[in-house]
């Protein structure tokens, strides 16, 4: 009974669902991820193109996720709250860290918002892209496939 | 002494390029200056206004302020 009423109340406040899958940048550790093909995406809430990949990401991960693929995003929000309400309103489960400082965003030295990359089961970047529009799609899907088929 | 002051010249103007090392704003820094409230603008009604006939007339939008995508595509 507990656990319906526990339940419910997560449906019932998606932001408290949304933060609970909010995890410092500090925890971020690609080797927690080897052996499986990590779909590595930067977004911030106020970044337009991010509000048109979170659903195809969201696609992606389902599609593809008994073939070994990790969606893993980090939002490079100043505020966690302003990550938690995006996260609300997408409704999405996917697995996300939270860098303010930019500490991942500098060591991956994005061109631009959002910056995606395709990591090997080896734990290589195998493919990387800049900036998402629905043209880029097939693009970004051919780069995940091919990474999934090594 | 001649020869001190112009590396004293030297050091001092070449300290001064360091100045020059980090300018403009990483892609991921943009958070704030995206917002609305960051826009340089003292009348934003006017503004408004002509954003509208700049895209009615000419099919353009934005450069006011400062973008929000980071890639260029809004």
């Amino acid at each position: 009974m507990l656990r319906i009423l526990a339940l419910l109340c997560l449906l019932n406040f998606p932001s408290a669902y949304a933060a609970a899958q909010i995890r410092p940048a500090a925890m971020f550790d690609l080797n927690e991820y080897r052996g499986e093909v990590v779909y590595l995406d930067f977004w911030a809430s106020w970044c337009v193109p991010c509000h048109v990949s979170f659903p195809w990401m969201n696609d992606v991960q389902q599609a593809h996720a008994s073939d070994g693929l990790r969606v893993v995003t980090i939002s490079v929000d100043a505020q966690r709250s302003d990550a938690e309400d995006f996260l609300a309103r997408q409704g999405s489960a996917l697995a996300v860290f939270h860098d303010p400082e930019g500490t991942l965003a500098s060591q991956f030295d994005l061109a631009g918002m959002p910056s995606s990359y395709v990591i090997g089961r080896d734990g290589r970047i195998v493919y990387s892209h800049s900036g998402f529009r629905s043209a880029d799609i097939p693009e970004l899907e051919n780069a995940i496939e091919k990474a999934l088929t090594r | 002494m001649k020869k001190l002051f112009l590396s004293a010249l030297a050091v001092a103007m070449l300290g001064s390029l360091s100045g020059c090392a980090s300018l403009g704003v990483e892609p991921w820094q943009r958070d704030v200056l995206a917002r609305d409230e960051m826009s340089l603008g003292h009348d934003p009604v006017t503004a408004g206004l002509d954003d509208h006939i700049y895209f009615s007339k000419e099919a353009s939008s934005g450069g006011r302020g400062f973008g929000g995508g980071g890639c260029g595509c809004n």
